[in-house]
């Protein structure tokens, strides 16, 4: 993701300064998030938004509502490379083990964002993503659909398997990239690494727009339009 | 069960029982699924927007949705798509257009011939652990439906490339739910759970439960650790085909299917009459796990 570092030192400013005031009753993952720590952990609302609700103008995912083990393995992965992010990297790098354990609770134990970070309704491209998230590319590709395993509307399915609905669309694009780039390789089995490598650039744009414009929380955004088999359509076999 | 020289480190290390008898495992078929001619079912775009394209779209839903939307007949978590991938259109996942050529056949688990729609009822009684729906009732009919639609085009009485399970080399060394146990941690859990019992979402059953009283009975084709053993070497993890060598998948079939799990609805009224009259295959159904004989609770119990 791509922060502008002068947008960045405003708002931690601001996030500073109005912090230190109130800080007394908050927890550490709390304190964490909207301060940051000694050791040069910047505050993560900075960038992740207030309550972690995520910018889609810098292309910052939200972290509200997503599975607390989830949070901490990538923070994990961002300090031994596995994500390779630079803004992240000096971040999680200042956070001990407890601090990641806090900081991902807090952020889990928020509200999933309501809307998603994306533009509504349908973009170029939405029909075809549609098919890759209910259907896959079994065919051409042999790629499952993003719901047998992100679950219903994309919104998760436990520890291994966040909610990707919503998201900003340059996000995931980046993540989709680093895993056919190999910048990201933490995903367990390299089950994303895989999907990465059989979509095309044009499928990745699409998808990332198409999965920006679902709502992270609210039940069956994703349910195709004129199809009566819902959004879970081949959840059979990860059909 | 069977008990085949392949199952002798398992017996000896985990089957402590009675009943086994020491015939030799009947040879599996020579491999020739690879063979055969190519086929590739039509785009979903194409089914036609009329009453027989509804008939289609809904057999195509009954498919992939099946124990929420036929609760009388599906006794289990299931659906066909958990073993059949792409909604039933996949080659190496016994594609329905590979069947929908090859019937009506003889089947030697029935001793007679068969027409696909008897075999789709058999699915029902096993692998969804139900009750068949009848031939004339519109969920029959729509899956047959679905399934002739995406076989236009196919050669009647071909065996078509991709038809089935590839059938899968025999192991060097004899399969073992030991070994199993730890393919099926470093590859298989993260999806269907530690105990199996898959992952649900907001409701929904996303990843499907491999034993337990939620998944197929002892009747269904996939309690084979050949047919099990085949189908994960060509499927599994998802989407990550061929990333098990032969021997892992033979050892985690083995483990997957040495738990218990719903019985066998032919059952004979013992475990060792069940086991002697329908289980001369490669199969854990009879055996000892754990002092507890597998498949032993009686049905209906």
């Amino acid at each position: 993701m791509g922060i502008g570092r002068k947008r960045r030192a405003v708002a931690l400013l601001l996030v500073a300064t109005s912090a230190s005031g109130s800080a007394g009753a908050a927890s550490v993952g709390e304190r964490l998030a909207r301060a940051g720590n000694q050791n040069g952990a910047t505050a993560c609302i900075a960038c992740h938004g207030e309550a972690g609700g995520g910018q889609a103008a810098i292309g910052s995912p939200y972290l509200a509502g997503l599975d607390r083990h989830y949070l901490i393995r990538q923070i994990e992965a961002f300090k031994t490379g596995k994500r390779v992010n630079p803004v992240m990297r000096p971040i999680a790098d200042a956070l001990s083990p407890e601090e990641t354990e806090a900081v991902a609770a807090y952020f889990s134990g928020l509200p999933l964002p309501e809307q998603g970070l994306g533009a509504p309704g349908m973009a170029a491209g939405a029909v075809e993503a549609r098919r890759l998230m209910t259907e896959g590319k079994w065919q051409q590709a042999g790629m499952p659909a993003c719901v047998s395993c992100h679950g219903p509307g994309g919104q998760g399915v436990g520890t291994a398997f966040p909610n990707i609905a919503g998201q900003p669309a340059a996000y995931t694009k980046a993540q989709l990239e680093a895993w056919r780039q190999g910048q990201r390789s933490s995903d367990p089995n390299k089950l994303m690494q895989s999907v990465a490598e059989k979509l095309t650039p044009q499928e990745i744009d699409s998808l990332a727009a198409y999965l920006s414009s679902l709502s992270p929380a609210a039940p069956g955004t994703a349910q195709p339009q004129g199809r009566a088999d819902g959004d879970m359509g081949g959840m059979g076999g990860g059909s | 069960m069977r008990r085949p020289a392949w199952q002798a480190v398992f017996a000896a290390a985990l089957l402590v029982g009675s009943g086994w008898s020491a015939a030799i495992i009947a040879q599996q078929a020579p491999a020739g699924d690879r063979a055969g001619e190519r086929f590739i079912p039509p785009a979903e775009s194409a089914i036609p927007d009329d009453a027989f394209g509804n008939a289609v779209r809904y057999g195509r839903t009954l498919f992939t949705d099946t124990a929420n939307r036929m609760p009388q007949h599906v006794g289990n978590a299931l659906t066909c798509g958990n073993c059949h991938l792409d909604a039933g259109k996949l080659a190496d996942s016994a594609p329905m257009w590979g069947a929908w050529v090859r019937y009506p056949a003889f089947r030697a688990k029935t001793g007679e011939v068969n027409t696909l729609a008897e075999r789709i009822q058999g699915c029902f009684q096993y692998s969804m652990n139900g009750t068949a729906p009848a031939h004339d009732s519109p969920e029959l009919k729509a899956l047959l439906a679905y399934m002739y639609w995406m076989s236009t085009g196919a050669p009647t009485g071909a065996t078509l490339r991709g038809s089935g399970y590839p059938t899968l080399e025999q192991p060097e060394q004899p399969a073992d739910p030991t070994r199993g146990q730890g393919v099926y941690q470093e590859y298989c859990a993260l999806c269907h759970g530690a105990d199996g019992q898959g992952q649900q979402a907001r409701g929904v059953q996303v990843f499907p439960p491999l034993w337990g009283d939620r998944s197929y009975n002892w009747g269904a084709g996939m309690h084979r650790i050949n047919t099990a053993a085949a189908f994960i070497r060509a499927n599994m993890p998802l989407g990550r085909p061929g990333t098990l060598s032969v021997q892992q998948a033979w050892d985690v079939a083995a483990y997957i299917n040495s738990f218990e799990r719903p019985q066998d609805p032919r059952w004979q009224g013992s475990v060792e009459k069940t086991d002697e009259r329908f289980h001369n295959h490669q199969c854990l159904y009879g055996g000892t796990v754990e002092e507890r004989r597998l498949g032993a609770v009686p049905l209906g119990e």
